[in-house]
């Protein structure tokens, strides 16, 4: 279903605008993350091209845009998982409290224990519950009292304690999906780290786990930073603060097109790209 | 519970309300980074060590045997024990005989074989096909030798370079069966269902079409099967037995190029230990060679789909 | 319109290639059928041709030590402790090894070097098994078995495993040493096919937790494909276990039971290839290498079996992930 008229269109956001509490993009806060001329390859093919922004601090940011145009690539450039795949190179910087992750001297393994990772899929290790969670911080040294209370408060704090308190050694693979993306938040977060990357997190999940999803994003916000990529423009009115609209340039590179508060990005798009895609002449 | 209460994971310091990164001066930390170095290194050099014995065995083997091989080595047959010259013609020639039995036997079967275990990749029959050639290529050659002897030569009461065949078919079936069955499935389903939409029958789809599609991979398959069944000394132990003299016969013993190694490698006279070097030589350049091309084959056919998409 | 073209031609047409299809399923059926019929023929053949010893002389084939076929005494317990010691010590040698390969070519090396090396590693395996033992004997056991065994009498001679004299050319540590080298190929290359069907994400999970990529490996890649590598592991003992020529031309065929791996010893395999000409008069006699190779036969049926059902499982398990 197609709406007639791009007004119309908007207000199919306005609800979702309203449950968002947006008092947080008034109030100032620390710039966590900083992306300056980041361009990405794979092999020969540009895939981002010159993207700056920033990410503020104890903020949840969502970066939208047509399939392809490399809002995945850009988030798995926030922590380095991007050179996973082979033949890549990333050129530019990105800081993580004021310090350049990309530096030689920076360790890869560092970076991404402060900034944690939940995927497209929820990806538990067919392990115990509990060992899925315990994962991270028995890398750190954790053992005994100290890491069952870690994965308690985890699993509390990813709202999922309750339903899977009883069965902490089942395998995480028997839970339902979005009890599955959850267990994911609770490992991502059982170490603690300053970001918490989300790469479509409610893409494999039905809208009731989606729901919850989304509450926990909000609860989450005040203690991490918060970078979500999704497809669903509802989403990220609903959750977000600040808004990133990229698009594909000619030659096929991501770009960032617009970025602000996104109330302001949803309502009042400065630039026409954002306003088509927004409201459904594009994309 | 407010997730805001920022825990402090041990070994994690606070600094200016933030937590700093784990360990970036910790001794568990610096002990992850040195077993990461120390295992990964570790598997590269395993990957290493495994090269070693291939260029020691090929090296040595060249070395030694090529003193030794030459055209008279190629042509004739074995002198006595202590005679100078001499060569292995007999051996060369019963492989190739007992080879020739083993392709004619295996090749036919196996290949109708594939068709059925492609044809039938769900049925339970199928899966029992496809699980018996797995467990066939995992018997002992030497209990396959036994099973030949006690099938041909026991009752004829003589070795014969027909019950080698026999018992190198049944080495090389599971073989062939099995990658030419993968190459009939890596057949792109439309050449297939084209072919029987235009009112083909089933068995003209499959020999005209599937077939020559996959044959590239078929052959390269078979070049395995032949290299793999041409090194095999511990079945003829029991069924070509070996000859001294030059046997075209099938129903009479054959010397072999692998058992003709073994004798002389196992003799006690320098000379016949000599020649084994000269046998291996041309026995690992055989079985080397097939399958350095039918790796060059594999090669050269994925090059060329990888071109046509 | 389903319904015309349903009623109009399809009989006689259906008819006229009936035949030729009927008559290519039977043969494609008989063919595979003849895979199945070989197995239980080679089991079937193997269990009546050792009749003789199997009712003469029961278990004790299994139990006695005592080999003297001239007075037909057929212990064959030498043997099958043989077979097992060098194929175990081949294991553990060639184990390690082994997933060392799988870890690098499926993890660390670029596509190319992956490539060149798996295939050289491969290579291994081609190589007849009469050269290993042709090398085995002339090259490697005086060159590298024998010093090994003299360090290993030095530091743990103690142990029943390392005592007695160092053999200089014949003895089960070199026969185990070149079956670790057989074996190795089947291993690393079953291992690294399960690597590479374990899906990114389970990689990617434990990266973005801050592992290192040997973490990630140990801790998260090998128990997911552990059932894969224990299969891996089967099939290389199956291999290991039948393995004939070589280990024939390098243990020495010592046909008293000994423990120590420095010393000559045999393995069924070497008794049933080093004897067969003797026996040939003897019905009992044949009947007991037959029946070892029966022993044989069944083991490694077993073994592959179920190594076969490991790797299956791992290799289905993944398709059906990537799909959801």
């Amino acid at each position: 279903m197609l709406a007639t008229k791009p007004s119309e269109r908007l207000s199919m956001f306005t609800r979702a605008l309203e449950n968002n509490p947006q008092e947080n993009v008034t109030t100032t806060t620390n710039i966590k993350m900083r992306v300056q001329n980041l361009n990405f390859y794979y092999g020969t093919f540009r895939a981002i091209a010159d993207v700056t922004m920033d990410i503020p601090e104890n903020r949840i940011t969502a970066i939208i845009g047509s399939s392809g145009c490399g809002k995945s690539t850009l988030l798995r450039t926030l922590n380095r998982m991007g050179e996973l795949v082979a033949h890549t190179r990333t050129q530019g910087t990105v800081l993580l409290d004021g310090e350049n992750i990309y530096d030689r001297n920076m360790d890869v393994v560092l970076v991404r224990r402060r900034v944690g990772m939940v995927f497209q899929r929820p990806n538990p290790f067919p392990k115990p519950i509990f060992d899925n969670v315990a994962y991270g911080p028995r890398l750190l040294g954790v053992r005994g009292q100290e890491l069952e209370q870690i994965v308690e408060q985890s699993l509390r704090d990813a709202a999922l304690w309750d339903e899977v308190k009883d069965k902490l050694h089942e395998s995480g693979l028997a839970l339902s999906g979005g009890q599955q993306q959850r267990l994911c938040v609770a490992r991502a977060i059982a170490i603690k780290p300053e970001v918490i990357l989300m790469d479509e997190p409610c893409a494999a999940l039905d809208p009731i786990a989606t729901y919850k999803i989304e509450e926990l994003m909000l609860t989450l916000r005040s203690a991490y930073t918060i970078v979500i990529v999704t497809h669903n423009m509802q989403q990220a009115a609903r959750v977000s603060d600040f808004t990133a609209f990229m698009n594909m340039n000619p030659q096929r590179a991501g770009v960032l097109v617009e970025f602000g508060p996104t109330k302001q990005i949803f309502t009042n798009p400065t630039k026409p790209e954002t306003e088509d895609y927004i409201t459904g002449r594009f994309g | 519970m407010n997730p805001a209460q920022a825990r402090v994971l041990p070994g994690t310091s606070k600094r200016g309300g933030k937590a700093e990164p784990f360990g970036s001066r910790n001794a568990r930390y610096t002990w992850r980074k040195i077993t990461n170095v120390v295992m990964l290194t570790l598997t590269g050099a395993a990957t290493g060590l495994a090269i070693v014995p291939l260029i020691w065995i090929t090296v040595y083997v060249t070395m030694q045997g090529s003193r030794f091989l030459n055209l008279a080595f190629l042509t004739q047959l074995p002198t006595p024990v202590g005679v100078p010259g001499g060569g292995v013609v007999h051996a060369i020639v019963g492989t190739g005989i007992v080879v020739a039995i083993a392709c004619a036997i295996a090749i036919p079967i196996a290949v109708a074989g594939a068709f059925f275990a492609a044809d039938h990749p769900n049925s339970p029959l199928g899966i029992a096909i496809r699980f018996g050639t797995d467990v066939l290529s995992g018997i002992p050659s030497i209990v396959i030798g036994i099973f030949a002897y006690t099938l041909i030569v026991l009752p004829q009461r003589h070795f014969s370079a027909f019950s080698g065949g026999v018992a190198l078919a049944i080495i090389m079936l599971p073989l062939v069966l099995r990658t030419t069955e993968e190459m009939l499935k890596l057949v792109p389903r439309n050449l297939r269902e084209g072919s029987l939409a235009l009112g083909a029958s089933n068995w003209k789809t499959s020999v005209q079409v599937l077939l020559p599609a996959a044959l590239n991979g078929v052959v390269t398959g078979i070049m395995l099967a032949i290299a793999r069944a041409a090194g095999e000394a511990a079945p003829m132990l029991f069924t070509a037995f070996g000859s001294t003299g030059l046997n075209t016969d099938l129903d009479q013993p054959t010397a072999t190029l692998p058992h003709t190694i073994y004798i002389y490698a196992m003799s006690p006279f320098k000379d016949w230990q000599d020649k084994a070097w000269a046998a291996a030589l041309m026995l690992i350049v055989l079985v080397l060679g097939l399958n350095i091309l039918a790796r060059a084959l594999t090669w050269w056919r994925a090059r060329q789909m990888g071109l046509n998409y | 319109m389903t319904l015309a073209t349903r009623t109009f031609s399809p009989k006689e047409f259906k008819r006229r290639l009936r035949h030729g299809d009927v008559i290519f399923d039977a043969l494609t059926l008989t063919a595979a059928a003849l895979v199945l019929l070989t197995v239980l023929a080679i089991g079937l053949q193997l269990w009546q041709q050792s009749q003789f010893t199997r009712e003469a002389f029961a278990w004790n084939l299994v139990f006695s030590a005592d080999w003297n076929p001239s007075a037909e005494k057929f212990g064959a317990l030498p043997f099958i402790y043989g077979t097992l010691q060098t194929s175990l010590v081949a294991l553990l040698i060639a184990l390690p090894l082994g997933l060392g390969i799988a870890i690098f070519l499926a993890e660390l090396a670029s596509a190319w070097v992956s490539r060149t090396l798996g295939f050289l590693v491969e290579l291994l395996a081609a190589v007849p098994s009469v050269v290993y033992g042709l090398w085995g004997v002339y090259v490697f056991a005086p060159t590298f078995v024998k010093p090994t065994g003299e360090f290993l009498q030095t530091f743990v001679g103690f142990l029943p495993l390392f005592s007695g004299s160092v053999s200089p050319q014949y003895s089960r540590l070199a026969a185990s040493m070149i079956l670790a080298l057989m074996i190795l190929p089947t291993i690393s290359a079953v291992s690294r096919d399960v690597f590479q069907a374990i899906p990114r994400a389970q990689r990617e999970a434990a990266l973005a937790l801050g592992a290192t990529r040997w973490e990630t490996i140990w801790q998260v890649l090998i128990p997911y494909g552990l059932s894969g590598i224990l299969g891996a592991v089967i099939l290389g003992l199956g291999r290991a276990l039948g393995e004939t020529m070589a280990v024939t031309m390098v243990i020495g065929n010592n046909y008293n039971l000994v423990a120590s791996l420095l010393e000559p010893g045999s393995t069924m395999s070497a008794v049933i290839a080093g004897q067969f000409g003797e026996a040939a008069s003897s019905d009992a006699f044949r009947s007991a290498l037959i029946e070892m190779g029966l022993i044989l036969f069944v083991i490694t049926l077993i073994l592959n079996m179920f190594a076969r059902l490991l790797v299956w499982r791992v290799a289905r398990r993944v398709p059906t992930e990537l799909r959801v």
